[in-house]
């Protein structure tokens, strides 16, 4: 059988990926361009008021308009009542689920759907929404964390009432949840501390900003079967939720993935695919339906908004001793930020005795946050590395040798409570600071910041297949969506076991109806537990083929053994039997070579990443410029290094945007006044040098070949090495996201 | 213009990169919309007895690719090239630039340090405006409903004059100016400052000029560097009691009078640098 190896055909090199050529040449279709004859189009009406009730909805006009074939309201989904189910960034409320795709009774945010439309034709579906008669009653919108949490602020939720409290509450609030960690003794820690930092923080919603709208055509017969094309993170998710949402059955859907033009997180949820089906129902016809980038930006989730208040103390040798965190997550109209993974990250790098973390889950009337990328892990890193710094420059000691002796290394036990299994932390610390980077020299206004970041990664429910065709060509099959280049990893450690080129095998993300259940594609999880499935499957192939083998040569099973593609003898009795050989002959041995494996794999082996910015300031117009970036990622073992590469620059390059000029800009009135990507300010390529990655391995002993997860870690650490890079090039520190050249400017003129 | 005349509520577009986003936007839709670009003035480019007469719908690619504009208006053809983005600019003009009336637009302070006229055609007939009165506010023109623009007549700067333009934008590219300005200056042989303009955008409903500049920099030996001089505090005061900027999504007021004063040195510099050069 196959044993440990270092050395490494397949895996660790750069393939041309399976997917590119349909990419770059346009062929690949993402979820707008499904299409199928005689399909309706579909819009959704969405409220213009932030928070509002609904005293009355008449269609009737717009229902009489021809060409108009079904049109649906709150009234339509079924009422359900608390449930939750799991999604690979946390739990979900269908309830809640239901009513942010359509309100019910209340409006929460300006651009909540009230209902939705469809027709023979887009523009006459758009005409008819905007002849549906909705009566409002205007209510005082709730638009920042304060005002929520305010004893006296309107409440969005009537039965909304704070868990996690000391005591019971007697009164619903806007506060969802209250988190609690806490080890050791403070008192004595501050006691012990020479050196205290206490600062507060704040960042603004941002949105994932994939490049795709949602979008999705569904199709539902008269036997109530319906079938989904769209573009999502997982497809058996959307199944699951949809038919949740409507009341349907699961068996009933098949939801058939399209690729994805950018996900992030972001596409965990689902916005349109419960109306699409119903209005098709509803129709008896195939509806599609696309958002346009305004509604991805009014009701898709951004990631919360935030107020952080942390205060940290440490020896003079640099030991941290006590740590105060209190944080309040904005989660939109519905409970549900990710407040759970920010008081869990907030102080997960650091090994300190004393800690007391507090988070609040607040909703407020903007739309209802979704999972981002490492969700709630980069805030809390902002203010967390933005402190380490300070501490850092009070002691007088290089910023990175403070987290070198502060850094958690295997066995220490986590803040949030498990011990860390091998992780490799310190070798980002150290890789970094002998990196050229840290020691280049500077001009003036210019300033250098380094900042870390921690992600848990996931395993999670899995099932890949692996068949061998009759050519000896291979099929590897999962059900999860590639979004950063999964399918070139999974089919380079096919290659790897079987002994085959990689070229030779197609990797396919299969239907709802194709293959086992599937978790989403999120906390990075895929090269790590569908790699797995996909390693064991391989190898119980090649088990079966030296079986046959053994069958066909009759000798025993011992004598045959498996290289480089080929079954060979040991005793060299026989001429080797190949891949091909063994395929088209599989008839005489026992049927088709093909192998499925399930599994649920534990051991995630978590990420740590640690990062350098160079930033030059013009201290007349407050522009920050990135000059220089590296990001040091310990990625475990890197499959395909391209995709780990582009994964830690992507993060990198969204971390920056978040620290720069990202923000959600409402207006009075509570509505979003930059819907689109000329206002929203994601950076652009020329605003960015090429992002320096190094590659730490540290291999990950629950994985065959030591994968960690890589897709979220790189977002962790920018805003607060952004942060700390203009500092060190202005002297201000930056304490509220984002650094917009208005804000620095601003900061530099309180002198 | 019959088309214009008869309908009310047309729009005529040569570029369409501002009115195809307005209507996706939810503007009310015009009941028609005339593309001008097949019309044989909007699109050329000539140069007559010290005038250039420039096409109003020339794509602004084309003008940035042009030799003799880019040498004779450096300001101008600078500014025709941040439009937007590469793509954009194969489609964006100076005469929808202007004629979309945005107090942001890069073009217009050039055109309008330069003395440009605009070529205006209507039913009765061909007159001309200076530029500076074409935009009457946000999103207003002085144009009559049946009236568009072929051209503009732009004046071959004198020996010793250039100009320049500047904007500020959080990007690099792919963005509407915060604060935008233009410079023209004319230099005598010592290198000195005889006559100058300078132009402010996005810090008023319309571009504006500041009328004191002339005054404040004749005279002067304009420095190589936007190093201290007490004369640009005069100037920047100038600027400022021409600015009444808002606060909006894209910059606080305060931000839009601070920048401005930065980006009108900064643009004098350029241009008084451009000016010498030419003799």
């Amino acid at each position: 059988m196959t044993t440990t190896r270092t050395g490494y055909k397949w895996v660790g090199t750069r393939p041309v990926r399976h997917d590119g050529l349909d990419k770059v040449t346009g062929r690949a279709r993402f979820g707008a361009d499904y299409a199928t004859a005689g399909m309706l189009h579909g819009v959704v009406l969405r409220s213009p008021h932030p928070h509002a009730h609904i005293v009355a909805i008449d269609f009737s006009d717009a229902l009489a308009v021809p060409g108009v074939k079904a049109i649906i309201t709150g009234a339509d989904l079924p009422d359900l009542s608390d449930e939750f189910g799991t999604g690979s960034e946390g739990g979900i409320n269908f309830r809640d689920l239901s009513r942010n795709i359509l309100a019910r009774d209340k409006v929460l945010y300006e651009g909540h759907p009230v209902a939705a439309v469809a027709a023979v034709t887009l523009r006459i579906a758009q005409q008819a929404a905007e002849m549906i008669e909705v009566e409002y009653e205007v209510l005082p919108a709730v638009l920042s964390m304060e005002h929520a949490m305010e004893d006296d602020a309107p409440v969005l939720h009537d039965d909304l009432y704070t868990l996690g409290l000391d005591s019971p509450p007697e009164r619903p609030s806007n506060i969802s949840r209250r988190r609690v960690i806490a080890r050791g003794d403070l008192d004595a820690g501050w006691e012990e501390a020479d050196v205290v930092v206490e600062r507060e923080y704040t960042t603004k919603a941002v949105h994932q900003g994939y490049i795709e709208p949602h979008a999705v055509v569904a199709e539902t017969g008269e036997d109530g079967r319906s079938t989904l094309w769209c573009s999502s993170q997982g497809h058996f998710a959307m199944r699951t939720y949809t038919t949740k949402v409507l009341g349907w059955e699961p068996g009933d859907m098949k939801v058939i993935p399209a690729e994805i033009g950018g996900g992030f997180g972001g596409k965990t949820t689902i916005y349109l695919e419960p109306l699409a089906a119903l209005l098709s129902r509803r129709a008896g016809r195939a509806v599609k339906m696309v958002m346009t980038r305004s509604e991805v930006f009014r009701a898709t989730g951004p990631t919360s908004g935030s107020v952080m208040r942390i205060k940290m103390g440490a020896r003079r040798d640099g030991k941290l001793v006590a740590a105060i965190a209190w944080m309040a997550y904005e989660a939109g109209a519905f409970p549900g930020s990710p407040i759970g993974p920010g008081v869990m990250t907030v102080l997960a790098p650091y090994d300190i005795p004393n800690v007391l973390i507090e988070g609040f889950d607040v909703v407020l009337n903007k739309p209802k946050v979704a999972a981002y990328r490492a969700p709630g892990a980069p805030m809390a890193a902002f203010a967390a590395e933005s402190v380490v710094d300070e501490l850092a420059e009070k002691l007088g000691m290089d910023p990175i040798e403070l987290r070198i002796r502060n850094a958690v290394t295997e066995g220490v036990r986590a803040v949030y409570g498990p011990k860390y299994r091998k992780i490799g932390f310190v070798e980002t610390l150290e890789e970094a600071r002998d990196h050229p980077h840290y020691s280049a020299p500077l001009g003036p206004w210019q300033g250098r910041g380094v900042a870390s970041g921690y992600w848990f990664n996931f395993g999670g429910e899995t099932t890949a297949t692996v068949s061998i065709n009759e050519d000896g060509t291979a099929v590897v099959m999962s059900g999860c969506p590639d979004i950063g280049g999964t399918r070139a990893a999974l089919a380079q450690m096919a290659a790897e076991e079987l002994g085959i080129d990689v070229h030779r095998i197609e990797p396919v993300v299969a239907d709802t109806h194709s293959i086992g259940y599937n978790d989403m594609t999120g906390g990075s999880r895929v090269a790590f537990a569908v790699g797995i499935a996909v390693v064991d499957a391989s190898r119980q192939l090649i088990e079966d083929m030296c079986s046959r083998a053994a069958l066909i040569w009759d000798v025993p099973r011992e004598e045959v053994e498996w290289v480089d593609g080929r079954a060979q003898s040991v005793t060299g009795a026989a001429a080797p039997l190949t891949l091909e050989e063994l395929a088209s002959g599989s008839a005489n041995t026992g049927g088709p070579l093909s192998a499925t494996v399930t599994v649920n794999p534990r051991g995630a082996g978590a990420g740590f990443s640690t990062q350098i910015c160079d930033v030059e300031v013009d201290p007349d117009t407050g522009l920050v410029t990135v000059l220089r970036y590296t990001v040091v990622q310990d990625a475990g073992r890197a499959i395909h290094p391209d995709y780990v590469e582009g994964q830690m620059q992507g993060g990198a390059v969204q971390g920056i945007g978040w620290a720069l000029n990202e923000e959600y800009i409402f207006d009075r009135d509570g509505v979003m006044e930059n819907p689109g990507f000329l206002d929203y300010r994601m950076p652009v390529a020329s605003d960015l040098p090429m992002i320096d990655t190094v590659i730490v391995e540290v291999p990950n002993p629950d994985h065959p070949y030591g994968v960690r997860g890589v897709g979220e870690t790189g977002i962790i650490p920018p805003m607060a090495a952004v942060a700390n890079a203009v500092y060190a090039a202005t002297g201000k520190r930056m304490q509220d996201l984002p650094m917009s050249p208005v804000r620095v400017l601003e900061a530099l003129s309180g002198d | 213009m019959e088309l214009l005349s008869a309908n009310p509520g047309a729009a005529v577009f040569a570029g369409a990169t501002d009115l195809i986003p307005q209507i996706q936007g939810g503007r009310p839709e015009p009941s028609l919309v005339v593309d001008l670009k097949r019309i044989p003035e909007t699109s050329r480019i000539e140069a007559h007895n010290g005038v250039w007469r420039v096409g109003a719908a020339i794509p602004a690619a084309v003008l940035t690719a042009h030799a003799g504009l880019s040498t004779t208006f450096p300001g101008l053809v600078e500014a025709a090239g941040l439009i937007g983005s590469d793509q954009i600019q194969g489609r964006a003009t100076l005469g929808g630039n202007l004629c979309n009336a945005s107090p942001a637009a890069d073009s217009v302070p050039p055109l309008v340090a330069l003395g440009a006229d605009a070529i205006i055609v209507g039913p009765g007939g061909e007159r001309s405006a200076p530029v500076s009165e074409v935009v009457i506010g946000p999103g207003a023109t002085s144009l009559d409903q049946a009236e568009f623009i072929t051209g503009f007549r732009i004046p071959s700067p004198s020996q010793g004059s250039s100009d320049a333009y500047e904007r500020f934008i959080p990007r690099t590219e792919m963005d509407i100016a915060v604060v935008g300005s233009a410079a023209r200056i004319r230099v005598d042989g010592d290198g000195r400052c005889e006559e100058a303009s300078v132009v402010l955008a996005a810090v008023a409903p319309t571009v504006v000029e500041v009328g004191a500049a002339s005054g404040i920099l004749a005279g002067r030996v304009i420095p190589t560097d936007s190093a201290r001089d007490p004369f640009w505090d005069e100037l920047g005061e100038a600027v400022v009691s021409c600015c009444n900027p808002i606060d909006d999504k894209r910059g606080t007021a305060e931000f839009r009078r601070r920048v401005a004063q930065v980006l009108a040195r900064r643009t004098v510099v350029t241009a008084a640098r451009r000016a010498r050069e030419t003799l």
